[in-house]
């Protein structure tokens, strides 16, 4: 029992309280008050990785109820760093929010901090009903945050948002049920233990309940046939939010990591590796669509919003190879894209703040004011994010494709990646050249200073390209260790055995 | 008993699912609606169906798994929270684009749909 794991979850949601009974409070106040609760969880964040790098797992259990019984959170490497991507990223988007989004209406602060809580549950969670708890946490939250701001043109792409998680949520509950049916238990490493001993009759539910989660994390994913309805919904939203959902894509990556990790993993009996055969080709198919979104996008937006599902397509074609070294090459992956994005989704719209009517479209428009800093921004945004060297992309990229071992599925993986980021260099240098070089006479009416919060906020998460590739090194060993964990559940079902309270007293 | 409550979970679920597939905003809330009942029954299902089972371990010879009635109990009430919120955007998109359809079009085959209206108040 480690009481800081709790804290992830205390945190927003006494932050998020705090911030609904204060609401008519002045706007100076709550923004200090919720900007400290976000330093707080990036405090707690980084202390719960230094926790987690020993190795070994850790587990909080509610009401001091057993494993199997009672709900558990657990941490391990990989929860930790997911908590940690995600308060870094938080972190930066909060600040960036008090240049006037927050002003928007009077619950952001409020609706940022429980998406938050709900994020941190799913990445701590060891129990499949509560993840499915934690994901409706986050998705209510991040339905409000979509639709801050107001206006007809969030109205549509929230409702598509909405109405296709509210399936995706009755198909998680009927696998989540066909797995209770069978096996009895919702807690993942008893699940794990459970589906080794399934009999030969019960196997088929199993398997179909399996891949009904798969389809499911896959809708929150966006992998290909799933993954329409994110460009729209992610360009509409406003920048801080849609900077922040930059990590939602990945809650579905980590749901599928963990649980085709440890429950349908390599040691998973008769349903070992079950689905990944299907995930391998739809994930190539979902980086080669979002190529083609990224070249055929008419907005800067909407091009960062096709990165991310470049980005998915990259990291599940990695981690469906279920290898250890791709996966520690994936999670690299995964770090060093969604603040990089996130970053993309910031600049887009500090751009398109400067251009008046034209926005972010990509046209011709009049100069930008801030055209020089601006452009350093975007242009260390897309190298890094198209994998050009020698920022965290080429890194990250290089070592993916390292990872595969020959045969066929090497020859698909680099084909599809290297031919994919030559097309994203292709989208990302035409926006470029167009938003940047190609100006017409005018002027823009009042196009706006850039503030301090948001030229740090953007520039920090830009720059994290190059703390990366500085600290390549420990970080590569950080996600080795990670996949390493990740590919042994036998470790983690260990927390069953994890003694209670009063038993630890009464040894 | 079995066949009776799996029928029924088919038919919400067949309901539901043609529902959503309308395009139409209330349509699709109405289909989701039927989509978390089906949900529901068939988590409440998860525990096996007994009749006249107390869902408490030592009381009584007959008990019945308590489990999927708490999972269940959740779901309405997140079920009910989202419908509640679907139902309310559902209102916005449509005072905000001036047509129910979900994709927000006002042109969408308006003819079409004006001739089959005239002929479903014809009858």
């Amino acid at each position: 029992m480690n009481h800081w794991l709790t804290a992830p979850i205390l945190l927003p949601l006494l932050g998020g309280i705090l911030q609904i009974f204060m609401s008519f409070a002045p706007l100076g106040l709550r923004r200090t008050l919720a900007l400290a609760t976000t330093t707080l969880i990036l405090v707690v964040a980084i202390g719960l990785v230094m926790l987690a790098d020993d190795g070994s797992y850790r587990i909080y259990a509610f009401g001091n109820w057993a494993p199997p019984f009672g709900i558990v959170l657990v941490l391990d490497r990989l929860s930790a760093l997911m908590v940690f991507i995600t308060a870094l990223l938080a972190f930066f988007c909060h600040i960036y929010s008090t240049r006037g989004t927050d002003a928007m209406g009077r619950h952001f602060h409020a609706l940022f901090l429980f998406q938050l809580m709900g994020l941190n549950i799913a990445f701590l969670t060891g129990d499949l009903f509560n993840l499915f708890v934690a994901f409706e946490v986050l998705l209510i939250a991040s339905y409000g945050l979509l639709m801050h701001g107001g206006g007809s043109v969030r109205s549509v792409p929230g409702l598509h948002y909405v109405v296709l998680n509210l399936i995706g949520s009755s198909l998680f509950l009927i696998g989540v049920g066909m797995l209770y049916s069978v096996t009895g238990t919702l807690n993942m490493a008893d699940l794990a233990l459970a589906v080794r001993e399934v009999t030969p009759e019960d196997l088929p539910l199993v398997k179909a309940a399996g891949m009904i989660l798969l389809v499911m994390f896959g809708l929150k994913a966006a992998i290909l046939p799933l993954c329409f309805w994110l460009p729209q919904a992610y360009a509409a939203a406003t920048a801080p939010v849609a900077a922040l959902f930059a990590v939602m894509t990945k809650v579905g990556v980590y749901a599928i990591l963990r649980v085709y990790t440890l429950i349908f993993g390599s040691e998973g009996g008769p349903v070992a590796d079950l689905g990944m055969d299907w995930l391998f080709p739809l994930s190539l198919l979902t980086l080669a669509m979002g190529v083609i979104g990224a070249v055929g996008a008419d907005g800067l937006r909407k091009l960062v919003a096709w990165q991310v599902i470049i980005s998915v397509g990259t990291l599940l074609a990695a981690f469906s190879l279920s290898t250890a070294p791709a996966t520690s090459a994936a999670l690299f992956y995964l770090i060093h894209t969604t603040w990089i994005t996130a970053g993309l989704f910031l600049v887009a719209d500090l751009i398109a703040r400067q251009r008046g009517t034209a926005e972010d479209r990509i046209v011709t428009a009049p100069r930008m004011r801030s055209r020089t800093l601006l452009s350093i921004l975007f242009l260390l945004g897309t190298t890094a994010a198209a994998g050009l060297p020698p920022l965290s992309g080429f890194f990250a990229k290089v070592l993916i494709l390292e990872s595969v071992e020959t045969g066929t599925a090497m020859a698909w993986v680099w084909g599809v990646i290297i031919v994919g980021s030559f097309l994203t260099v292709v989208a990302y240098s035409r926006a470029g050249s167009i938003v940047f070089w190609r100006n017409v006479e005018g002027h823009v009416k009042d196009p706006g200073r850039l503030t301090l919060p948001v030229t740090v906020s953007t520039a920090a998460l830009i720059g994290m390209s190059v703390a990366i590739v500085a600290l390549a090194g420990p970080i590569s060993e950080y996600t080795d260790k990670t996949a390493q964990q990740l590919h042994t559940p036998s470790m983690y079902i260990e927390i069953l055995q994890t003694p209670m309270v009063g038993e630890e007293v009464s040894q | 008993m079995e066949i009776m409550f799996a029928l029924v979970i088919g038919a919400l679920t067949a309901s539901g699912v043609y529902l959503i597939l309308r395009a139409r905003s209330f349509p699709v809330v109405v289909g989701l609606t039927m989509l978390s009942y089906a949900v529901n029954l068939f988590l409440f299902s998860t525990g096996r169906l007994a009749t006249g089972a107390a869902p408490i371990i030592g009381k009584v010879e007959n008990y019945t798994d308590p489990l999927p009635q708490a999972l269940v109990l959740t779901a309405i009430v997140i079920g009910f929270a989202m419908t509640a919120f679907v139902v309310v955007l559902a209102l916005r998109s449509r005072a905000d684009t001036g047509d129910d359809h979900v994709d927000g079009r006002v042109d969408y085959e308006a003819p079409k749909d004006d001739a089959k209206k005239s002929a479903e108040e014809a009858k």
